[in-house]
């Protein structure tokens, strides 16, 4: 029991990055513990997918054919099936949404442990070690894992994805599922971030967050970017309030964009919302906490308050 | 219909603080309501005001100081309150998962319900998987990430959507009984009114024993440990702008229209 087992993700036909990011995390784990890197890929079209996945570091892909879309029940079975058969002394799976609407019941029902969320990855003897944010990132941890095997699923973007084409073999698994239980149905898709504007194609965004308290306050951010001829764009609390439409989030649940310029008003620059904006090429932060995360991206920082700095930009341009 | 809602209270931390040890100094936190089970709190409460929950009880692993917390709950709305803790945890740095989903289990098998909402995740831990590891430790069917339900439950389903990544939904079906882990932005929390603090202080608010809920004290032993605890380095290459507002606002503007900001 010394080999790793990884789950990769993909959607509509195509594998997200982190499955990549996935084959190298997985790779630095078996080095330690000296065994072999298996990659599974459950659903859709898994044959194409095992092409793509036969990556430098991975010894086996594993493809489970079993309906198009994503479905949770047929990846715990499956998952598990896998797990019976090569007996592996750690499982890795995507922290993505899909992630985690399967890897906490198989680790359930083989009763492995399981941490989530993780940044890094270590081995010492039979203890896994692993590297965590608390307190939305104020503090980072580590947990120590003396099971012998566990489950971890890893966060997006914290390892750099595998390339070039390794000599993986590929193993057609044949998993029974069992059909009476699968309990939910995926019925269909939708955009939710469409409508009159399109974020990800602006060259300069005025981004707010929770800084700017109250709605009303968002009239101050709206002259702003009147005034620079911006488009206006949000971190996730402002469109949960009901202040923006959803085509105004930008992060991992909403738009990724990449302007020139970003400019991040009262945002705290949560690993979600940075997700989605680290592209830009030239990130301005306007935020009281010097501490923020945002500041670790920021290209150029104003540690004030919002109130006093924006109207005063917004008269510099009047 | 009877909801049970899981409800955390959370440590939240002041900008500035102290580690001590494995946990943040304790002058440096406050305790609130978990975010996410707001959320959950608020869409069982719509629920029994759409006449579709009979009974919305809510359940929490915390010590007694939680219950200043949990009575925020019921004063939104819901109608009880069950609590477990023990003098086991005593000493728990980090309760695991697993341990988590085997109490609310145990508290399941009591209460029967047919519908339980959690929130997605905690705002101090975030282990975001005990919702999802309830649900295969009790045999129901779940659905993670739900940012809309449907109130109607045609035939015993509920129809969900899933926030995915990139502004993309998933409808999805799922059989009762079931679990949903709710995500922020499903409604808006209401807050809870004078009235509603008044009455919450009459609801039943029980605090059970691992004993009670028919569980030993082994129950807390995880195979986790946390060791350490520490800020991350700051990675911060910014070019800070000191100064007034006028002057740091200034020097913003000339960097917009070095790059051709002109409007």
């Amino acid at each position: 029991m010394t080999d790793v087992l990884a789950i990769a993700d993909h959607r509509d036909g195509e594998l997200r990055d982190v499955s990549f990011e996935l084959a190298t995390a997985g790779r630095a784990l078996a080095d330690e513990t000296g065994g072999d890197v298996h990659l599974a890929v459950i659903s859709g079209p898994v044959d194409d997918f095992a092409d793509g996945l036969a990556l430098d570091g991975v010894d086996v892909v594993h493809t489970v054919e079993y309906g198009d879309e994503f479905n949770h029940d047929v990846y715990v079975q499956a998952i598990s099936q896998l797990y019976e058969t090569i007996e592996p002394q750690y499982v890795l799976v995507p922290n993505s949404v899909n992630g985690l609407d399967y890897a906490p019941a198989v680790a359930a029902r083989l009763d492995l442990p399981i941490v989530t969320d993780v940044v890094d990855l270590d081995v010492d003897g039979e203890t896994l070690i692993a590297t965590r944010e608390m307190y939305g990132g104020k503090v980072e941890t580590t947990t120590e894992l003396d099971a012998g095997t566990a489950l971890a699923t890893i966060r997006e973007g914290e390892w750099p994805a595998a390339e070039g084409a390794g000599e993986s073999s590929i193993d057609a698994f044949d998993a029974e599922i069992d059909e009476a239980a699968i309990g939910s149905t995926v019925t269909g898709f939708e955009e939710v971030a469409g409508g009159d504007v399109d974020i990800s194609e602006a060259d300069l965004l005025v981004s707010i967050g929770r800084g700017i308290e109250e709605e009303e306050n968002l009239d101050l951010i709206r002259d702003l970017a009147d005034a620079l001829d911006a488009t206006l764009s949000s971190s996730r609390p402002i469109v949960d309030a009901g202040w923006l439409p959803a085509n105004r989030q930008v992060g991992q649940s909403g738009k990724v964009v990449t302007p020139e310029v970003y400019i991040a008003i009262g945002i705290s620059g949560a690993v979600q919302h940075v997700a989605g904006m680290k592209g830009a090429d030239t990130i301005v932060a306007i935020n009281t906490d010097p501490n923020a995360p945002i500041m670790d991206i920021a290209d150029y920082a104003i540690h004030d308050d919002l109130f006093d700095v924006v109207p005063a930009l917004i008269e510099q341009f009047s | 219909m009877k909801v049970l809602v899981t409800v955390a209270e959370v440590a939240t931390v002041d900008d500035e603080f102290e580690i001590d040890g494995t946990e943040i100094a304790g002058r440096y936190l406050g305790a609130d309501l978990n975010e996410w089970d707001d959320y959950a709190v608020e869409e069982a409460v719509q629920l029994q005001e759409a006449d579709i929950a009979d009974e919305v009880v809510t359940v929490t692993i915390g010590p007694e100081e939680a219950e200043q917390t949990i009575r925020q709950a019921l004063a939104k709305g819901a109608d009880r309150a069950i609590r477990v803790w023990d003098d086991a945890f005593e000493g728990v740095d980090l309760l695991d998962v697993r341990a988590k989903a085997e109490i609310l289990r145990a508290v399941v098998e009591a209460e029967d319900p047919d519908l339980i909402l959690t929130g997605v995740q905690t705002g101090d831990d975030s282990w975001m998987a005990t919702g999802v590891s309830l649900a295969e430790s009790i045999d129901f069917q779940w659905a993670a990430v739900v940012n809309h339900l449907e109130h109607d439950f045609d035939d015993g389903v509920a129809a969900v959507r899933r926030e995915l990544e990139g502004g993309v939904e998933e409808l999805t079906e799922v059989e009762l009984p079931a679990v949903l882990t709710i995500q922020t932005g499903i409604n808006e929390p209401r807050y809870a009114s004078l009235r509603g603090i008044r009455q919450a202080q009459r609801k039943e608010l029980e605090a059970k024993s691992l004993d009670d809920v028919g569980l030993d004290d082994g129950v807390v032993e995880g195979s986790l440990e946390l060791t350490a605890m520490y800020e991350p380095e700051a990675e911060s290459e910014a070019r800070v702008w000191e100064g007034s507002a006028e002057e740091t606002a200034g020097e913003l503007a000339e960097l917009l229209r070095e790059k051709g900001v002109t409007a």
